[in-house]
Formats: structure tokens, C-alpha cells, sequence
């Protein structure tokens, strides 16, 4: 420790040297405060403190995200060869190793590049690197398909920080959700790579292009598919088919080896991350359960409208579905974009969900309609906080008139 | 009236006085702090080097003349101590150890009028002890409070048990009480917990309630807001039970004794008892140096809301205890002690550490370290978890921050007291500087509205 300890103090010892050298105090600083919690003792106020800071916090996110994380690369492993017909030749690590070799260059390229911003920012700005981005770097190549190609992770990485998150001022000040800001900035600037139905299974288009694809693979995702069935009357009894048994089923949706977005696909591990979040109290149960209430009302609603194989679905397969369970559990919680307010986090939760659905099922151009969604539910949260704290003011100027 | 506080956290730490109380040295220098009294420019009527008796006034209050402080003890005035911009930062009195009396003329203050008992306070430099909501400074002598709260017990980490204190001082306590009761036409609120000494369940001339729940139920701003909540133009008033006492003491016998008895705590203090004392003693007159481990903070007050002083400084004027804890100058390796350990030991309000699923009894040893670095506001709902209020405490600091007033009253400013969101200063996970942004609050509610 001793040793470890000397190396910063010297590293810190060496830039303050010079007067040019000064300004790069934030990057020996934030491995430095990542590797020892500084000796700061408190100086106003309370002298004694929590032991809970925004590392450890964000950490628990992380660590929240990893059954999401492993079981998107295997996922990803699996689809690549069920489209190209080889499950059965193909063993479990054959589909880690394909999953792996996708996954893992998005995630390196996204902490990398929001890494730079931050580092850009801070050196810029004089203040230290802020722990924020550690939660979204990796948020945001689980919300991507697998065969975006890298570069545009990069682009979007780097639009979000700096657009979504810096020009507010850095962590804590933003308005919209960092990775759901990078994803909607891919979704309009290059929707070929963000939708349809060339994208989600790895290695999917190149076999298309090259024609060795076997009869009836497919690479769309189930909301792309019920979209089709929609549209398609004379489809619709063989895409009902494979919800009811077969590659979409209830399970299967549950499970999730169905074609999605890198980390999103499994409601299973969604929910796993959710218990460790609920459980640490990091993220607020206000807002998952009304999410959940607010997605389930809407399923229903269109349920009993009814009359084509998407609205027919049940709600609780609907919810299984997409990025439903992932927005909710790990977008819809950001606590700095989500209302401040516990009253307003209900009915947050409940617009995020209900509009959601709303526009994935209802408009057939934006099947991810949970990304936008949450978005909006973001631009209202403020708009939340203040109805509800306006009737807080209200209650008070009653007081004084009733004595 | 049974009062139950539902949020609010009780932070168990190591080191509890024992239940002994003795007679501390008597104090070769007193200090009176100015800064002990949030909003006062002191004016002083003595010069340095001249003689002050017990009891006799030694500066008052600029901007309210009447308000008058008083040496606690006889001696000799020696020395103003001033810092920047000449702002006087403590006036030393050093004593002769004789307790001489300014005067010692038994007035009968229960037959007195209002006024008269007002001024009789006022030129016994009692007046001090008695302190208002909002705004949390002395009251004002020309306002008429809707009531006088007074909370017999005090659920701060490592507090002292006023019960164990009090007991056995019923004429004095009643005696202050008579007192206070010409001030008011409300009641006189005497908040207790369920196991409250006689001294206090047979208290005359007080409403009583029975207060339940974690801390901050002894806080008096908290029993306020539950009992009887403050709207905009409202005064209360309230003041310590130890110092109920004093003002009982002058009553029965015309002496000015500001004698009180407090607790010496914490986990870096060895011998950790009760001692009787006067406010403004130097703490080495408390405290030897040899019982106190090495790096320890000392602390004039609790450890949520006290001053940091040295051996050389001085027991703050409200403050009922003196905390010793170790101090956290040192780097915590993040695997072992720091963010990402196990942290088995380390204690928290969030879940974020395993010490949650611990019994509620276990005690700590937190040290001073702020535990991380300040950030902006990120996590959302942790204050509300221990802020027993009808206020939004976020929106109000925003409000704080950006100086809008109209807001800070809308939200509630006018019901808080710094000492009310210790606790959220203390769950922050931004590690943001709550209080102080409050009193600020509060002092710029003053000069505007007040």
C-alpha cells in the first residue's frame, strides 16, 4: 500500500512542479481517488460522514449490469449461429468466443471515448474527473446492436457526453439520460445501422450478402416481426405461431435468446440487476414498479383493443420484450434525470411505461418506442417535481390561512 | 400528545459518557465566542484590562441594545481577540476564582409583569439562553412567541442524558419554568421520551408530549414542526432544559451561575464522564491532554453539529458536550478500507454496505474522513429518509443556492434550523456542505424579511 501510495504522491509531486504540467492534476487525481479514498476530513457542518460516496454507489450499478453484460455475449454467440443453422455444431464457448469478440471491443471503444471527453472536460475545466460516465460507458453498448460497427459507438459516445451531459455542466446537472442520448442520436443519424432487420444478429448481413444463409433464417427482432404481422394480415398466423411456442415464446422472451440489443434481450438478468439495485436501495423502487404498472396498463389496453397479432399479444409477453425490462431497471432509475420528487417518481415511472408501449406498438417506425419514451419521461420530470412541489407550497400558504 | 418521528436515524458510535458526574477545574480563562451566536456584532462596554464581576454585562448586541452578554465569572477582562476585517472572534476573561457577584438582589420574578421579568432577564444576561424559530438566533425581546419549546432530551450521537442530569433538580427546573410561563400566553411544550426522569413527568405548568422515533426527535425544530408547525410570521421560542434551570437558579436565589454539567464522549477519550463546567471554560480545564489518544479531533458540541476546537480552545456557549473522535487524515486503500471493500465495519444510512443487515445496536467508530469527494447533487431520496419534515429539502437548499427567496419561504425555510439537516449532511453521498448553506439561507431571510 505504502508503495502504491508513493507512486501518487510522487506522480502528484511531479506535476505540481511546473506550471504547464499543473493543469493535468485531474488525471493522476482520478486514478488516484479511484485506487485510495483521499485523506479529506470534514471541515464544516457534520464531522462525521457516511461511508457511502458516488463511487460506491455507481460501482453497485456495474456490478448490477454484469449478469446483463455475460449474458448478452453469450446471447449474442447463440444468435450468430442460430441464423447461420450451426446450434447444433456450435459448442457454449464457441458463442462466447463470437460474443466476446463483438462485446467487448463496444465496451473498451465506449469507455474509451467518454473516458476522453471526461478527461478533455476536466483538465479543461480545473475540476476533477467526476465518477458519472462509469455507469453509462457501460450502458451504452448494452443498449446497442451487435453489428454496429465501432466507429459509430465511438461517434455516439462522444455526442452524449459531450452534448447530453457536459454542456449542463457534467454529472449530476444533465437532463437526458447519457446512454439513451447516444442510442437516439445512432437511431436518427444512422437508422440503417439501428433498426430493421440486418443488424441485430452478428455476421447476419454478410451471410445474407454472401447468399449462404439457410431457408427461413431471419434476422428481426420479435417486435420487428409482430410490426410485419401487423402490417401483414396474411403473416400473422405464422408469426402468432412463434409466440405461442417456438422461438418467441414466453420463455424464450423471459430467458431472452431472442435478437436484441447487446445487453437488453434477457427480462431474466434484467431482473436479477434490478433485485441487487432494490436490494442495495441504489436504484428507487417508485420508479421500477410504476414503470411496470404503467407498461402493463397500456399492454392491457391495447390488449382489449385487440384485432391484429400485435395487440393480441398478452402484456406480460409484451413486457418480456424489447427494452422494456432493461429501460426500466437501469434507464428509467437514473436518478439525475428522473424525478427528484417520491410522489413525482410514481408518476414518472407510470408515463415512461404507459407511453412506451404506446409507441412501440402503436407506430410501427420506432419499435424501440421504450428509448424515447424514457427520453420524454426525462424532459418531463422537472415538469413533475414542480407539480408536486407546488402542492407542497400550496399545503403551506393554506396553513397560514386556516390559523 | 404522543408524538411519533417515523424518519430519522439513530448513528450509534463508541464511547458513551459514563453515568458519573464531577466537579470540572475551575477554568483560569473563560472565552465568549461571538461566533457561538449566529447574526450578533458584539459592542463592547469594557476595555481590555479592566475588571468584570459575575453576572455583570461585558458587550451587547449592535443592532439590539438591550440584549446584553455577561461574564460568567469575576476577574479581569484579558483580552479581545479580532480576525479579519477587526470582527471581534472571542473576548478572554481571566478569573479570579472568587465568583463574585455583580449583585445578588432576590426579586420575586413570578409576581413581576411580563415586562419587568423581560428586563430583569435581559440585565442578567439570561436573555441569551432563550432562542428563537425561525431563523434560529436569540429571541427578540419584543416579540411575543405563540409558545416556548423545550426538549428534555437530546438523541444526537453521544449526547447527554438530561434525565441522569436533571434528576433531583425540580425546584430550579419548575422555578425556570414560572419564569418562562410570563413570557407566553401559548403553552410551554416540554417534549420527553416514555422513560423521562420525575424531574420532568412532574413538571408544572408545561404541556407534555412523549416523542418516539430515531433522531431527530430530541431536535426542538423537528417537535415544533410535529406539534406546532411555524407558518410565515409565526415566533417560537425555545431553550435547553440545563438552562431552564439557570434561569430557575437566578430566579430563586438573584445569583448569575451559568454552571451546567456536560458530557465528555467519544471513542478517543479515556476517562468519559459528566462534568460540571461553565460555557466558555477552555477545554484542557475539562479534558487532560493524557486521556486523549493521539489524532483525535476535539469537538465543542455533538458530532453532528459542534465546532472543531483544540485543547487551547473554548466550550461553546449552547453546546452541552464535548465528542473526541480519531481523525480521518489518512488514505484508505479502496479494496480494503475504502469504496469497494467489504466494509463490515464501515457504517451507512444506505444499504450500499453490508453494516445495514447488522442489529440496530452495533456501535461505531466512524472517524472525521469525508468518507469521498463533493459532488454535485446525483443520488435523489436520501435525504427524505431522514429529514422528518413536510419540505422538500433538495428544492429548498436549490433555492438556498440561487438566493431566491420567494421560493425559501414557499419551501418552508421559515420551520429549519442548520442543526435540522445534519443528518442530511451526514447521509449525503455528494458530500455536500449542507448546514452551511442553510444558515446562509437563514441570515439572508433575516436582513430581507425580518
Amino acid at each position: 500500500m505504502k508503495f502504491l501510495r508513493n507512486i501518487f504522491d510522487n506522480a502528484h509531486a511531479t506535476l505540481n512542479k511546473k506550471e504547464s504540467t499543473k493543469k493535468f492534476f485531474p488525471l493522476v487525481d482520478a486514478i488516484d481517488t479511484l485506487v485510495f479514498t483521499p485523506n479529506h476530513v470534514t471541515k464544516k457542518g457534520s464531522h462525521i460522514r457516511d461511508a457511502i460516496d458516488l463511487k460506491r454507489t455507481m460501482m453497485l450499478v456495474i456490478i448490477a449490469l454484469i449478469p446483463c453484460l455475460l449474458f448478452g455475449i453469450y446471447n449474442t454467440g447463440f444468435q450468430h449461429y442460430r441464423v447461420l443453422g450451426q446450434l447444433d455444431t456450435a459448442s457454449w464457448l464457441d458463442m462466447i468466443g463470437v460474443g466476446a469478440l463483438v462485446v467487448l471491443p463496444m465496451v473498451i471503444v465506449s469507455y474509451a471515448s467518454g473516458l476522453l471527453v471526461e478527461f478533455i472536460f476536466a483538465i479543461r475545466n480545473g475540476h476533477t474527473v467526476h465518477e458519472g460516465f462509469l455507469v453509462s460507458g457501460m450502458l451504452i453498448p448494452l443498449c446497442m446492436p451487435a453489428d454496429v460497427p465501432l466507429w459509430m459507438v465511438a461517434v455516439a459516445t462522444i455526442f452524449a457526453v459531450v452534448i447530453g451531459k457536459e454542456v449542463f455542466g457534467g454529472t449530476g446537472m444533465n437532463i437526458l439520460n447519457v446512454a439513451l442520448t447516444a442510442r437516439a442520436f445512432l437511431f436518427f443519424a444512422h437508422p440503417t445501422k439501428m433498426s430493421g432487420n440486418l443488424v441485430w444478429v452478428t455476421g447476419y448481413e454478410d451471410a445474407k450478402v454472401a447468399g449462404n444463409l439457410p431457408d427461413g433464417a431471419s434476422g428481426a427482432t420479435a417486435l420487428g416481426d409482430l410490426v410485419q404481422g401487423k402490417a401483414d394480415p396474411s403473416m400473422a398466423a405464422e408469426i402468432g405461431a412463434s409466440f405461442d411456442a417456438g422461438q418467441y415464446d414466453l420463455l424464450h422472451s423471459f430467458v431472452g435468446l431472442i435478437p436484441g440489443s447487446i445487453g437488453e434481450t434477457s427480462a431474466l438478468m434484467c431482473l436479477i440487476g434490478a433485485g441487487l439495485l432494490l436490494w442495495t436501495g441504489v436504484a428507487s423502487w417508485r420508479i421500477i414498479t410504476s414503470f411496470f404498472v404503467g407498461g402493463f396498463v397500456m399492454a392491457s389496453i391495447l390488449n382489449l383493443v385487440g384485432g391484429n397479432v400485435y395487440f393480441d399479444l398478452p402484456a406480460i409477453h409484451q413486457l418480456m420484450l424489447g427494452g422494456f425490462m432493461f429501460g426500466m431497471v437501469f434507464m428509467a432509475t437514473d436518478p439525475v434525470t428522473a424525478s427528484h420528487t417520491n410522489t413525482g417518481k410514481f408518476i414518472y415511472g407510470f408515463l415512461g411505461g404507459f407511453i412506451g408501449i404506446l409507441i412501440r406498438m402503436v407506430n410501427p417506425a420506432y419499435p424501440e418506442g421504450i428509448m424515447l419514451a424514457i427520453l420524454i419521461a426525462n424532459v418531463f420530470a422537472p415538469l413533475i417535481d414542480h407539480m408536486v412541489i407546488s402542492s407542497n407550497i400550496k399545503r403551506r400558504l393554506k396553513r397560514v390561512k386556516v390559523a | 400528545m404522543k408524538v411519533i418521528i417515523k424518519k430519522g436515524l439513530n448513528i450509534n458510535l463508541e464511547g458513551p459518557a459514563e453515568k458519573i458526574i464531577k466537579d470540572g477545574e475551575a477554568s483560569k480563562l473563560i472565552a465568549i465566542q461571538p461566533s457561538d451566536f449566529p447574526g450578533l456584532t458584539p459592542k463592547m462596554l469594557i476595555k481590555e484590562g479592566e475588571p468584570v464581576l459575575c453576572g455583570a454585562p461585558i458587550f451587547f448586541d449592535k443592532y439590539n441594545d438591550v440584549i446584553k452578554f455577561v461574564s460568567p465569572v469575576s476577574g479581569i477582562l484579558k483580552s479581545i481577540e479580532r480576525g479579519a476585517k477587526r470582527k471581534i472572534t472571542s473576548i478572554i476573561i481571566e478569573s479570579d476564582g472568587k465568583m463574585t457577584q455583580a449583585s445578588n438582589s432576590v426579586t420575586d420574578l413570578a409576581k413581576q409583569s411580563r415586562e419587568d421579568v423581560i428586563s430583569s432577564l435581559l440585565n442578567g444576561g439570561l436573555w441569551p439562553l432563550i432562542r428563537m424559530r425561525p431563523i434560529d438566533i436569540i429571541a427578540q425581546p419584543t416579540d411575543k412567541p405563540k409558545s416556548i419549546f423545550i426538549s428534555a432530551f437530546d438523541s444526537n450521537p453521544l449526547s447527554p442524558d438530561y434525565d441522569f442530569i436533571m434528576h433531583g433538580k425540580d425546584s430550579e427546573f419548575n422555578a425556570g419554568i414560572e419564569v418562562l410561563k410570563k413570557l407566553t400566553d401559548g403553552p410551554i411544550n416540554l417534549q420527553i421520551r416514555s422513560t423521562a426522569d420525575d424531574v420532568f413527568k412532574n413538571a408544572k405548568n408545561v404541556e407534555i408530549n412523549t416523542v418516539f422515533g430515531p433522531h431527530p426527535a430530541g431536535n426542538v425544530g423537528v417537535q415544533i414542526h410535529k406539534i406546532d408547525t411555524i407558518n410565515k410570521g409565526d415566533i417560537v421560542w425555545y431553550i435547553n432544559p440545563q438552562d431552564v434551570m439557570i434561569i430557575g437558579r437566578f430566579a430563586l436565589t438573584g445569583t448569575y451561575d451559568a454552571s451546567r454539567v456536560i458530557a465528555v464522549a467519544g471513542a478517543n477519550v479515556s476517562e468519559r464522564n459528566y462534568i460540571k463546567t461553565l460555557p466558555g471554560s477552555q477545554i484542557s480545564s475539562i479534558i487532560s491532554s493524557k486521556n486523549i489518544k493521539d489524532n483525535s479531533r476535539l469537538i465543542s458540541g455533538n458530532p453532528l453539529t459542534g465546532n472543531k476546537v483544540s485543547l487551547d480552545g473554548f466550550l461553546g456557549f449552547y453546546h452541552q458536550q464535548i465528542t473526541v473522535l480519531p481523525e480521518g487524515n489518512q488514505y484508505k486503500f479502496f479494496l480494503t478500507e475504502g469504496w469497494l471493500g467489504a466494509g463490515f465495519k464501515r457504517f451507512s444510512a444506505s444499504k450500499a454496505y453490508p453494516t445495514w443487515l447488522m442489529p440496530k445496536s452495533k456501535v461505531y467508530n466512524i472517524d472525521t474522513n469525508l468518507n469521498g469527494e463533493e459532488r454535485a447533487f446525483v443520488v435523489s431520496g436520501e435525504y427524505e429518509k431522514v429529514f422528518p419534515f413536510d419540505i422538500y429539502p433538495v428544492h429548498l437548499l436549490k433555492s438556498i443556492i440561487t438566493n431566491d427567496i420567494e421560493k425559501m419561504e414557499n419551501l418552508g425555510i421559515y420551520e429549519i434550523s442548520p442543526e435540522d439537516f445534519a443528518l442530511c449532511e451526514f447521509v449525503c453521498t455528494s458530500k455536500i456542505n449542507v448546514q452551511s448553506i442553510v444558515r446562509e439561507g437563514l441570515d439572508l431571510v433575516y436582513k430581507e424579511c425580518m
